[in-house]
């Protein structure tokens, strides 16, 4: 089981649905994160293009946030989802730092949180929160490993790309472009 | 200078010790994940759900909100069987929690007194505050008659204040949705097809092969489910064409964009139905069953080829003739989207007028992928006695102006509330509920007078709003998740039937709209309109009459009936429109009866001066008016507005990014608050734009205040629509100060 999402680019707006929906379902503080809104515009007026995406943790393979943890909070679960145990996190940081993604926060609660995938839905069969409240349908969440999943079916049948592939973490998010 | 009704800020008077608040904000799981990787098990609490539609803004998707066992609202979310949101709302409506438990709520009734020679609020309870009401109401009832009351409304509270008012006496109920907004675009297409587009609009675009947007931007206005059908659209290869000087996220996900000048958009259409009818590529069949007038069109447009719209609209004679080919292509499969927001130009009907027909030209409405024909399912009125016949109607006040209004127009509302000429003002006084008339209604000096010379002026709202802060009672209401409103029955692809009832109770002193009405009601003597203890009385006999009842309601939420006649025109039949002889009219002759073109004409219009930019404003998808700029979950997406302005401009005036600067327009005003300076290429050089909704100057908003520029205080020149009064908001300009006016004219 590898569980990942794509997210397609051609349709997202960009209407920070999912940030919002991740808060309330999450009980992320006002002011914190665990996904966001990234805009890049590309051209001068009126040749120019742009791309929305909906990003957050990538869940990667080769996570440096596990490997650099002291105490064993920042961990794989199963799936390949990383997560962070609240009550052994100590605060130190580390993970922050080591997150190419800049994926990670520091909780007012004293702890380093991040997303989780919605590891508490998905283990009920949902989805995650935010894929399962995007008006424009982009995102979709479902494991590699299922040849019949949805997300193996439209990876195999769109062209897409990951974030900062260079930096070997080896991200389970892909963008449909 | 002290005025008869001086502006008193609500938050010098120490309110809110009243009660305590149900408090989602203090959310007392923590997080569901928590520490279930430590085998503290994964179950999320359970919550309890309740149904409800949402309120942020008009399209009222049906959701669920999810009760604590604190008694906070913890989320909500869609209802599946929702054709209006399909289970996923936009982001307002996930935010909507953030109204709930917005600290800065109004919690008890407000009256204005005199204290130490100066004006304040006190805090009153509901019946010193509602006989008062109730007292003045009479007394202006028997001195002028019931017509000189006027009522402003938005939204569901709008329904039980329109019950109060009719039975009380008084045509003269105006929304500024009509007049500030869609009326334009109702009229016109009323004048072509015989009937509106309606709302939610009945576009097509689930099934559409080409989709035209010219002054829609769908993705940053997220009128759910035509964002949720745009996305369907692009999945299934839709062509889609935006027209717009700022490169909109439609645009950007757009096979074509026609980066148009601001204020040319009638000579684009005016030059697509040249080509669609002198390339013989319109829909001859349909046009021939179905339209009266298309010689005169074809004579009307001759000269309005792509070449004589190219130096208007800078738009290449080649990219016009494309568009014009894709939705020919697509036709009758093909929406030139209405759009919604038309107040632009005080030319609007007319431009309305130019998108019904090319809609008529390619044969859309009645065809899949086009507008369809709606249907609902009609609850009738709760039995109360017949209304009384005012004297006089709201045309009145019209004052032989705008004709083909068919609703109160607010700004003609406004005017006869000022005296003049020696004569008594013909509106004594108002009951606004739901709409911050700060914000939404331009032409300001003309407000303040008005409101100066009220002889009442009631604000219903459950924010402390710019506009309570010149109320001489302000009622409290409770959001939508506190309370009962109307079944919502609007017709649309699917006949539904949505409820909405309180998941927690009122908090602090609030009310629901439909008490405060009844208790008005009852004090005025017309406690026969409100023959019910509860609502829910109303609503379980509503709901009987068409086969449901509350209690099946509050289990499902919503209910689809199935459909009666088709939504398209069935092949074999002949549909007769709306309109008085049946046909959709290309030639207007009921808009040349009234003295007005009968087919659209282009007129060009105001155009900046050197050193100054057109002001265009418009939406964020995470934001509702000006409602939603004080929501704590939705300020943190998007906490002010800032100026676009493109690079090349900036660098002009040596702007750096994220700096402030002041707006000042064409008229010399000033805007309140400097506003952050945006570098993007995704705008012309010869425009701004910012949202709108920002800029609130009234302290009470605690998060609100001072943050970005309200776009309506730069709005001083209002072009009116001779047709039905629409105030055209698009012909301001503005130019940049790097300075703090107020601190140049302290100097
Ligand atoms: S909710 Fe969907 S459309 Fe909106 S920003 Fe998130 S991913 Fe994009
Ligand atoms: S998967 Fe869950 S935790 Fe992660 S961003 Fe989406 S809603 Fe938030
Ligand atoms: S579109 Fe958004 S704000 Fe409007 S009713 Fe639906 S969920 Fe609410």
């Amino acid at each position: 089981m590898r569980y990942a999402m794509a997210i397609d680019t051609k349709k997202c707006v960009g209407c920070s649905d999912c940030v919002v929906a991740c808060q309330t379902e999450n009980n992320v503080p006002i002011g914190y994160c665990r996904d966001w809104i990234s805009e890049t515009v590309d051209g001068t007026y009126p040749n120019v293009s742009i791309e929305l995406r909906s990003e957050r943790c990538n869940h990667c393979d080769n996570a440096p946030c596990v490997r650099c943890c002291p105490t064993g909070a920042s961990h794989f679960e199963d799936g390949g989802i990383v997560l962070v145990t609240h009550h052994k996190c100590i605060g130190c940081g580390a993970c922050i730092q080591s997150c190419p993604y800049e994926a990670r926060y520091s909780h007012p609660d004293g702890y380093v949180d991040k997303c989780t995938f919605c590891i508490h839905r998905v283990r009920k069969g949902e989805d995650p929160a935010c894929v399962s409240v995007c008006p424009t349908n982009c995102m979709y969440f479902g494991d590699l490993d299922d040849p019949n999943s949805e997300i193996v079916n439209v990876l195999k049948n769109r062209k897409f790309k990951t974030l900062a592939p260079e930096a070997g973490t080896s991200p389970q998010i892909f963008y449909l472009v | 200078m002290k005025t008869r009704r001086d502006f008193i800020k609500i938050s010098a008077l120490g309110l809110g010790a009243t009660a305590a608040a149900g408090g989602a904000a203090k959310w007392v799981f923590g997080d569901p994940v928590g520490d279930l990787m430590a085998g503290a098990g994964d179950e999320s609490p359970e919550l309890k759900t309740f149904p409800t539609y949402c309120e942020v803004c008009f399209w009222k998707c049906a959701g669920w909100a999810y009760v604590n066992e604190q008694g906070g609202i913890q989320k909500i979310t869609g209802n599946l069987d929702d054709p209006q949101c399909n289970g996923r709302l936009c982001p307002r409506g996930t935010g909507g929690v953030g109204m709930f438990s917005d600290p800065d709520r109004l919690k008890t009734p407000l009256m204005r007194v005199i204290k130490n020679g100066e004006q304040t609020y006190r805090e009153a309870t509901w019946d010193e505050a509602l006989n008062f009401i109730a007292g003045k109401m009479k007394e202006i009832k028997a001195k002028t008659g019931p017509e000189s009351m006027a009522l402003f409304f938005h939204g569901s509270s709008g329904n039980h204040f329109s019950h109060l008012m009719k039975a009380y006496g008084t045509p003269n109920l105006a929304a500024p949705s009509f007049a500030q907004c869609r009326g334009p675009r109702d009229v016109g297409f009323e004048a072509t097809f015989g009937e509106s587009v309606s709302s939610p609009e009945v576009t097509d675009i689930r099934d559409t092969k080409c989709l035209v947007l010219i002054g829609s931007h769908i993705g940053e206005n997220m009128h759910n489910g035509q964002v949720q059908e745009m996305s369907e659209a692009i999945d299934n290869g839709a062509v889609i064409i935006t027209v717009d000087p700022r490169l909109s996220t439609a645009a950007s996900k757009s096979k074509f964009w026609l980066p148009i000048k601001p204020s040319t958009d009638l000579a684009l259409l005016l030059s697509w139905i040249h080509v669609l009818i002198y390339e013989n590529i319109y829909n001859e069949d349909y046009v021939s069953k179905y339209a009266e007038g298309f010689e005169q069109l074809k004579e009307h447009v001759r000269n309005f080829t792509p070449e004589w719209a190219y130096p208007i609209t800078t738009l290449k004679p080649h990219e016009i003739r494309a568009t014009a080919r894709e939705m020919a292509a697509a036709a009758p499969a093909v929406i030139i989207h209405p759009g919604r927001h038309a107040a632009w130009y005080g030319d609007d009907v007319q431009r309305t007028r130019a998108i019904a027909i090319l809609n008529a030209l390619l044969g859309s409405w009645g065809n899949r992928g086009g507008l369809f024909f709606k249907e609902g399912i009609k609850i009738p009125e709760f039995p109360h006695p017949e209304y009384p016949q005012p004297a006089w109607s709201y045309h009145e006040l019209n004052n032989g102006r705008f004709p083909l209004a068919n609703e109160a127009v607010t700004n003609s509302v406004i005017e006869s509330s000022i005296p003049a000429d020696g004569k008594e003002a013909k509106i004594k006084g108002w009951i606004v509920t739901g709409t911050n008339l700060i914000a939404s209604v331009p032409l300001k000096e003309q407000l303040n007078k008005a409101m100066q010379s009220l002889e009442l002026l009631v604000v219903v709202d459950t924010m402390p709003m710019e506009i309570t802060g010149y109320a001489d009672v302000v009622l409290p209401e409770c959001t939508y998740l506190e309370r009962y409103d109307d079944i919502r029955a609007t017709a649309h692809r699917e006949p539904t039937l949505a409820l909405r009832m309180p998941a927690v109770e009122p908090q602090y002193q609030t009310k629901p709209a439909w008490w405060i009405a009844k208790e008005l009601g009852v004090r005025l003597g017309l406690g026969d309109y409100f023959n019910y203890k509860d609502y829910t009385e109303v609503l379980d006999w509503q709901l009987k009459q068409v086969g449901s009842s509350l209690d099946e309601m509050k289990r499902i939420g919503v209910k689809k009936t199935t459909r009666n006649t088709s939504p398209y025109i069935e092949p074999g039949t002949l549909h007769s429109f709306k309109t008085a002889s049946g046909k959709i009219q290309l030639y207007s002759h009921e808009l040349a009866a009234a003295g007005f073109d009968a087919m659209p004409v282009y007129t060009p219009h105001p155009e900046p001066q050197e050193g100054y930019y057109r002001l265009i404003y418009g939406r964020a998808p995470m934001h509702t008016f000006s409602r939603t700029a004080n929501n704590r979950n939705l300020v943190a997406l998007m906490p002010e507005n800032a100026l676009w302005i493109n690079p090349q401009v900036a660098a002009l005036w040596g702007f750096k990014k994220g700096q402030y600067i002041w707006l000042k327009n064409q008229d010399g005003v000033v805007s309140k608050f400097p506003i952050k300076v945006r570098l993007t290429e995704r705008i012309r050089w010869d425009s701004v734009y910012i949202v709108h909704g920002f800029g609130h100057h009234h302290k009470p908003l605690t998060f609100a205040y001072g943050r970005g520029v309200n776009d309506t205080e730069l709005i001083t020149n209002v072009m009116l629509d001779p047709v039905m009064g629409g105030t055209g908001m698009r012909g301001n300009f503005v130019t940049f100060l790097t300075k703090d006016p107020g601190k140049e004219a302290e100097a």
